[in-house]
């Protein structure tokens, strides 16, 4: 079966025998794109986060038969080294990451809060931001995702 | 004389018994107590509404249930102010349109929690049919609509269609086969959609 999609600005056709195989299998293995992880495999741990058609969704669990005709961005498509996003750059500048296994899930899913919530509290933070991190970066992410919420609303500013 | 008196008290004793025996009941005792095939269609229903596929997305408190115990949505899931979740993580988020076999993640099309005026956890069959036929808590629907809503709709219907949890084992389904309880809603509405009175 073929699939038809935009992803990070780009259009691309697979060819998968089986409709309902991950959009993240397709991400890693077929597009070489290997910044979105896999954790756990059952839409519960949010390493697997990216973007179709803007809304952050677990791509483990997300049958890329559904991708057809979508805009996907996944973590390398959210900005470049020259022009990072604002999430990308808040992450540097507070040095977010332990491991980094699990970032590129998270900045996915903060990007994909600030586009609906633009300076959002402590709580809507911790309703939606729910991944997972094994090393506990939890602190520093909060800080990251309000300075993100910063950068992003001078950027729009200007 | 003896034997005279008692063969009249026998005989009108059977008359009177035949009488009671033959009594047509009254308009009271029927809208009382519904004809028995009724209420087998009624209890029948909501044999399959009050279970827990059904339950687990009309919460009493916003918050959605989930498995064979209904235990409170992981991640601290909730709609208290929006059925489809929070603004960035809701239920599109890991739901899609069908079931997704390989994560044991359940989804149908319009995949969310029932609006918080349809709350049937923790009513009885009674208040859930009550609540359901009440446009001022079912959505504004007319009884037609809300029988095609319980026979077609395809959330609805999901729930013989339940796919995996996240262990690989199957989901239960309601107790009625699907055929089996679109028949008795139909023939429940077609009845003239009847609640019992309260026991
Ligand atoms: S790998 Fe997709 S949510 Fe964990
Ligand atoms: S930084 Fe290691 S799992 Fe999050």
């Amino acid at each position: 079966m073929k699939i038809s999609f935009t992803i990070n600005g780009q259009d691309q056709t697979v060819e998968v025998a089986d409709p309902y195989t991950p959009l993240l299998w397709v991400v890693r293995d077929i597009l070489d794109l290997k910044g979105t992880k896999f954790g756990c495999g059952k839409a519960a741990c949010g390493a697997c986060t990216l973007h179709v058609n803007g809304e952050a969704v677990r791509s483990c669990s997300y049958a890329v038969k559904f991708a057809e005709g979508a805009q996907v961005t996944t973590i390398e498509g959210l900005g470049t080294k020259e022009n990072p996003h604002p999430v990308q750059q808040a992450w540097k500048d507070q040095v977010v990451p332990q491991c980094g296994y699990c970032q590129p899930g998270f900045m996915m899913a903060t990007a994909a809060l600030l586009e609906k919530i633009p300076n959002p509290t402590d709580e809507d933070i911790d309703q939606n931001i729910i991944n997972v991190c094994r090393c506990g970066t939890y602190y520093r992410m909060r800080k990251a995702i309000h300075q993100a919420a910063e950068l992003a609303n001078n950027s729009t500013k200007e | 004389m003896k034997a005279r008196l008692f063969t009249l008290f026998l005989f009108c004793a059977g008359v009177l018994f035949a009488m009671h025996w033959n009594r047509p009941k009254s308009t009271m005792e029927v809208v009382e107590e519904p004809p028995v095939v009724e209420r087998e269609n009624f209890d029948k229903m909501m044999s399959v509404l009050t279970h827990r596929r059904c339950v687990n997305c009309h919460p009493n408190d916003g918050v959605p249930k989930q498995g064979e115990d209904s235990h409170p949505h992981n991640f601290g899931i909730n709609g208290k102010q929006d059925s489809h979740g929070f603004a960035a993580t809701n239920c599109a988020s890991c739901h899609q349109a069908e079931n997704n076999t390989y994560s044991g993640v359940p989804g149908a099309p319009e995949w969310s929690l029932a609006p918080s005026s349809m709350k049937w956890e923790g009513l009885s069959p009674i208040e859930i049919a009550e609540s359901m036929m009440d446009p001022k808590r079912n959505g504004g629907r007319t009884p037609d609509e809300v029988m095609h809503h319980l026979t077609e709709h395809e959330l609805v219907l999901w729930a013989w269609e339940p796919g995996v949890d996240a262990q690989g084992n199957p989901r239960e389904t309601p107790p009625l086969s699907k055929e089996e309880y679109i028949r008795v809603v139909k023939a429940w509405f077609e009845q003239g959609a009847v609640i019992p009175a309260a026991e």
